[in-house]
């Protein structure tokens, strides 16, 4: 046994000379494209701000002064402040590897709980909203203990509770309208996220101001806090998270929760946008939602991809949609344009991954 | 060292996966100190025998003591808690996510103060030069960038990633699945002085490995797996490596003593 052992060593001997010294190697990928390609897959959320700086210098080259006045830019950011604050909601169950197709359900049931409790049944105004934000959260809640413990893929569960949240959304308001005078004439608390605040020409709501603040706060958690590094690695490889000591499942279904909180705040923003509570408003919030991720480079598979590149996302849609219709072009245009957004993220997403291999 | 008491030990674990019976009434122990070798065919059990002790699997029946104690571990952070830490097969890395992420995965470290209280901010450069430091012990000189995805390593970066992470964590019991088994020859030696070095500190370190030359010179003693359960317990030096294949593979009946011991 020693002697194999003994022999075994002798091939070996020559690595007490072996160098110790960090490895560094010299890159002759100096080439512009390389080195933009490289920058890219550090921050993937890059691309869409380069195409969102694009679009704005573009309309505003066509459009002049009226499109690039601080009116008009921050029109945009009021137009898409219900779809950004929706879409970082959608972002966080995306980087999960999962999607949730019920939050627009879950944005309008929070507003019409708000409007109902308030009217209905007499409930002081910040009760009311509270219940709303709670009424989010638990639909959430319901979301990620169907994903995180039962297992069912997230497709299916968002699926049904799309379907589900909308019913009870209908039959609870009996379709039923809160009008616009009403509320601010007895519940102003309401139309918080409408409130307008004028920085000469540019028109700010608080709606806006949350959902940029929003965003920077979940930028924030996800690059720096182990929660957020946490749903990065669920997403990415959801066993191997779960064997080296991430608690999976309760990662999911708080994603998931907050992702229902985020929702109700977005349905009390909207109830500041277009004034009354109606359970047939936001129908869209759901595709508009998920193509802002997408277009704002987060994987759909999970684990990759930026938050702020959703809020740029958002804003592109916004861009596009505000500078056609200034231009006078059929609103067709826009959608036919965002499609090819659309495809043209996912091709610069699979580009920009082919660094790393 | 029979008489002392396991500081692991499992009893009668049995783990059927539908039909397939993985673990078939095995027993293991591991004492204080020592260097256990797990060996045996592929598919034989060994990672499930390691899965079902370090919480990564529920065994079916039978039972699990540390230190003595009864222990139920439902998931691989419970036997992390416990002071076990495992070096899986599949490496249980993230791949978008950088080496210092990685390795403090479920067990990250705040930022003193203000920042780390309130604000719950990782203290990065802390990480990430914890990181360096376990690396460079373990001779893992080739890796640039201590923030580069893991996805961008070699596969035998990562296992030395894995085992620098299972090194600088494990208190009490160290497992790990074939660790030099994707490893170049310069690491490969350095984990086995690793796994040299973590046994003079006195810890118990158990080694699945196809490796016999590896196996035969480290270990103190090799438990070999075959169908599902415990064949028997050798010791390197009563036995060549040609009898622990033949064990192994069932050419050969293991000797009487060493089934008792």
């Amino acid at each position: 046994m020693a002697k194999t052992a003994a022999s075994g060593d002798d091939y070996e001997s020559a690595l007490a000379q072996s160098s110790t010294k960090v490895a560094e190697f010299e890159d002759t990928r100096t080439g512009f494209v390389h080195k933009f390609q490289h920058a890219l897959h550090l921050n993937p959320s890059l691309v869409p701000l380069i195409v969102l700086l694009l679009s704005i210098a573009l309309f505003g080259a066509l459009l002049g002064s009226k499109f690039f006045s601080p009116f008009a830019l921050t029109l945009i950011l009021q137009q898409v402040q219900i779809v950004g604050i929706v879409a970082a909601a959608q972002s966080l169950v995306i980087l999960t590897a999962g999607i949730d197709l019920s939050v627009g359900a879950i944005m309008v049931l929070s507003s019409v709980v708000m409007g109902q409790f308030t009217f209905r049944y007499g409930i002081p105004a910040p009760i009311s909203i509270g219940a709303g934000l709670a009424c989010g959260t638990a639909c959430g809640f319901v979301n990620g203990f169907l994903v995180a413990r039962m297992k069912l893929p997230p497709f299916i569960v968002t699926l049904g509770m799309w379907q589900i949240v909308l019913a009870s959304n209908f039959l609870y308001s009996g379709n039923a309208t809160i009008r616009a005078q009403d509320i601010a004439a007895e519940a102003p608390l309401l139309h918080l996220f409408g409130a307008k605040i004028n920085i000469g020409g540019a028109v700010l709501t608080v709606g806006v101001l949350f959902m940029v603040g929003l965003v920077l706060l979940l930028s924030y958690v996800l690059r720096h806090t182990a929660w957020g590094r946490h749903v990065y690695a669920v997403g990415d490889d959801k066993d191997a998270a779960e064997l080296s000591g991430v608690q999976t499942d309760r990662v999911l279904i708080s994603v998931y929760m907050l992702s229902g909180l985020i929702c109700a705040f977005a349905g009390w923003a909207l109830i500041g946008r277009i004034g009354s509570v109606s359970p047939t408003s936001g129908q869209l919030a759901n595709i508009e939602s998920i193509t802002a991720v997408v277009i704002g480079g987060i994987s759909l598979f999970g684990g990759r991809g930026s938050i702020l590149g959703t809020l740029f996302g958002a804003l592109i849609v916004g861009v596009f949609t505000l500078g056609l219709r200034l231009l006078g072009a059929d609103a067709q245009w826009t959608y036919l344009l965002i499609g090819i957004l659309i495809i043209a993220a996912v091709a610069v997403d699979q580009w920009i991954r082919k660094v790393s291999v | 060292m029979e008489q002392q008491q396991p500081i692991l030990q499992g009893k009668n674990l049995v783990k059927r996966y539908g039909r397939v019976t993985a673990l078939d009434h095995c027993d293991f122990e591991l004492y204080p100190g020592e260097i256990l070798a797990v060996i045996g065919d592929n598919g034989a059990g060994k990672s499930t025998l390691i899965k079902a002790v370090s919480g990564a699997v529920v065994p079916d029946a039978g039972e699990v003591f540390l230190e003595g104690k009864r222990v139920n571990f439902s998931s691989p952070l419970d036997a992390r808690e416990h002071g076990i830490e495992t070096v899986y097969q599949q490496l249980a890395m993230s791949p978008a996510l950088s080496i210092a992420d990685n390795m403090f995965m479920g067990r990250e470290l705040r930022k003193p103060g203000i920042m780390g209280k309130w604000l719950r901010q990782l203290d990065r450069p802390a990480m990430e030069a914890f990181a360096r430091e376990k690396l460079n012990e373990l001779g893992l000189m080739t890796i640039q960038n201590i923030r580069q995805a893991v996805e961008t390593l070699s596969g035998g970066q990562r296992q030395g990633v894995a085992v620098a992470r299972a090194a600088a964590f494990g208190s009490k019991v160290i497992i790990l699945d074939e660790p030099t088994a994707a490893l170049g020859v310069k690491e490969s030696r350095r984990v086995l002085e690793l796994i040299n070095d973590v046994k003079s500190r006195g810890q118990p370190i158990v080694l699945i490995s196809h490796n016999m030359p590896h196996v035969f010179e480290i270990a103190d003693r090799i438990h070999i797996h075959r169908l599902g359960k415990r064949l028997c317990v050798i010791r390197p030096q009563d036995y060549s490596m040609n009898d622990a294949v033949a064990f192994m593979t069932g050419a050969k009946e293991p000797p009487q003593e060493a089934l008792a011991a």
